[in-house]
Order: structure tokens, then sequence, then C-alpha cells
């Protein structure tokens, strides 16, 4: 998968704002990652030690908020959980919908000092 | 890293621009930061977005920087930026994915060979390593630059920029961008293209549609190539079709053999439609 170069993507919006805010240390990162976004949260954390070191972000905690994926259909306007990106609606069966959440892939906040 | 080839980093060269970046003037005020105050007179800010700084109420000393930024969001403005540029021009620009061995490369050879004299094409290689695509392609005399990804299992928006300054492409013309051998990875990347085509060929497993289903999720066009070995194989065509329509209901498929020529002339009917 390509974790590693989400988390180099992380690590560089980390820099970039804490360089603007004038700040060098972080304590704690909160990320937003969606089920349906095509990262797995377990390569991400392989990965996330080496992505870090020697950045403003080397000794900052983790924070994952999971967002489920759901879905809406666009032939009988039913809401549903979807797991998997393929799944068609539990109610007409139909594979046309749209995706309500789960495809988050975003750095929601920052903790500094 | 990459699970499937060994995501690199170094690819992912930093690209500095973003959508809310602009110019504030601020006038003489104040801003107060952790217990110490100070005074700004005419200079610019940069504000990115919505991102603003407040204080902890229980830790005077820690601050939260409320950032919503999206992580892929440089790659997608560089993406949006090809294509503005791309569509100034009426270039058609493609984005052929797959996993290594599908035939992209014999898909592209035989379309610019069959159709250069009546269309400019520009190609586009993204490879791990070595410039043997781009000679393929060089070989029909066709502008062709490659770009290789190192460690990179995928190519992003700002690699087909750089790219694409340097193949000084005619109005109303197609841009072909092979990209790297990979179901996965490239899938996230949005490069600016106009319609995405996944191959897929008759001797990889029909399920694949479902086992990588963010690729096919996101393609516009399924290529099915080396339509010419099926009766040589224990493949149900309409079942990787079913999984894949399961996928992308939306998704339109060709069936060819680049090899024999075989439907070739149904795609190539589709590409003149695109930039008439």
């Amino acid at each position: 998968m390509h974790e590693l170069s989400i988390a180099m993507g992380i690590v560089k919006i980390a820099e970039d704002e804490t360089a603007k805010a004038n700040i060098n240390t972080v304590t704690k990162i909160e990320l937003e990652i969606g089920t349906l976004s095509g990262v797995e949260i377990d390569s991400l954390n392989f990965v996330w030690d080496s992505a870090v070191k020697n950045t403003v972000l080397e000794k900052a905690e983790k924070q994952i908020f999971i967002i489920k994926g759901k879905g809406k259909c666009a032939d009988c306007d039913t809401e549903f959980n979807m797991n998997k990106i393929y799944d068609c609606c539990p109610n007409c069966g139909s594979n046309f919908k749209g995706i309500l959440q789960g495809k988050e892939l975003r750095v929601k906040a920052l903790e500094v000092i | 890293m990459c699970g499937t080839c060994g995501c690199g980093s170094d690819s992912n060269g930093p690209t500095i621009i973003k959508p809310g970046e602009h110019k504030h003037t601020h006038h003489e005020h104040h801003h107060h930061h952790d217990g110490h105050s100070h005074s700004h007179g005419d200079h610019d800010h940069h504000h990115d977005g919505h991102s603003h700084s407040h204080s902890h109420s229980n830790d005077p000393k820690h601050k939260i920087l409320e950032i919503e930024q999206d992580i892929l969001q440089n790659n997608e403005v560089l993406a949006a930026r090809n294509r503005g540029f791309f569509e100034a021009k009426n270039v058609f620009a493609l984005n052929l994915v797959s996993s290594p061995g599908s035939g992209k490369t014999s898909i592209l050879e035989r379309t610019l060979a069959d159709l250069k004299d009546e269309i400019p094409f520009y190609v586009i290689e993204g490879d791990q390593q070595t410039l043997n695509d781009a000679n393929r392609i060089d070989a029909l005399s066709i502008p062709v630059i490659q770009i290789n990804t190192g460690k990179g299992c995928h190519l992003e928006s700002d690699m087909v920029f750089d790219a694409v300054k340097q193949l000084e492409m005619k109005n109303d013309s197609i841009l072909m961008i092979e990209n790297v051998g990979n179901l996965v990875c490239p899938s996230m990347f949005d490069l600016g293209e106009n319609k995405r085509v996944v191959i897929i060929s008759t001797t990889e497993g029909e399920d694949k549609p479902i086992k990588y289903p963010d690729m096919f999720h996101t393609s516009d066009i399924c290529i099915i190539n080396k339509i010419d070995l099926i009766p040589y194989l224990n493949i149900n065509l309409q079942k990787l079709k079913d999984y894949a329509l399961q996928v992308n209901p939306n998704l339109q498929f060709f069936e060819v053999s680049a090899t024999t020529g075989e439907g070739m002339e149904n795609w190539y009917k589709w590409l003149r439609e695109n930039i008439s």
C-alpha cells in the first residue's frame, strides 16, 4: 500500500502548519480516517515511526478517529452501513449509491506547546 | 510502506501550493499568545483555509491548532491545475492503470501505431526503473517522457505536471499517462486525467475487481485485454464484468487483444469521439 506516502503527507502538513505558527513541538496529532479511504490503519501504524523521525511529529501522540462507511442508495434512498466499497443496497440490491461518509483522510488538529 | 511493492518516500517531493492560501493585509492590531501580546504593523499573513489556534482552557501551555486539511490536498490541487491546462488545450488525458503484465504498454503501442497519422499523441511513462517503455514508444516517433518513481509505487500529480511542461503538447491531442503497474496505490492519486482506464487481462482472475475494488471504483473505462487467449483459459468473462459492475456500475468495457488487434476498433472509435 501507499501508507508511507500518506504518512509523509501528514508530516508535511504538520511541518507547514507549525512553521506558520512558529511552533517547535507537537504533543498530539488527531487524524480522521474513513474505513473506505483505502488506507490500512495497521500499515499506517507500521510506517509511522520511520516517517515522523526527525520531524516535528517525532514525539507526538497519534490519535486516529475512524469514520465508518455509510452509503445512500441511488434507487430507493435507503441509507446503509458500508464495510466494503462494493456493498450493495440491503433493501433493493442496487449497486448505484452515493458514499455519505468513510472516504475521509484528514489531519483534524494538532496539540502543540 | 507499500505492502505490494515497497512504496518509498523519495519520489514524493514537496510541492507547496494550497488552495486556501491567500494574502491578508492586517492593519495595526493585537494578537494574544500564551500570556504575552505583541503588535503587528502593516504586513502579510498567510492563512490556510480555516486553520486557527486557540488556548486550551486547562493547560495554558498547550494549544490546539485546528487543521482540518485533507492529506491528499497537495496532490489534488496540482491535479486540478493539470486538468485546467488539458482543458484549455483540448488535450484528452487518460490515466492507464493495471497490475504489471496486463498489457498496458502493448495496448498503447498498438493504438499509437494505428492512429498516429490521424491524431497527435503524447505519452508519459511511469515505472519504478528503466527507460524500456519510453524506448518502445519512442520507436514509434511519438513524443514521450519517462518518469522513474524509484521506490514509489504510483505517479502523483506533481510528477505529471513537471513531465507535461517538457512535452510541449499541441492542441486537440491525446495524452496517454501510463501509470506504474500496480492495482492498489495509484487509485488514490488523481493526476488530472479526463478519464481513468483500468486494464485487466483474461489471464488474471475474474474476481480481481472485488479483490482490488478501489481501482475499479475510481475508473471510468475497463479494457479487458488478451481476449485471443480465452479458448485456452478457464475464465468466465461475464462473471468478471459482473464483479466489476458490482464495484462500479458506471464502468464502460472494451474487450480487445493488443496482439491480434481484435476489438481495438471500438476503443479507437471511443478515442476519436472524445477529441472531436
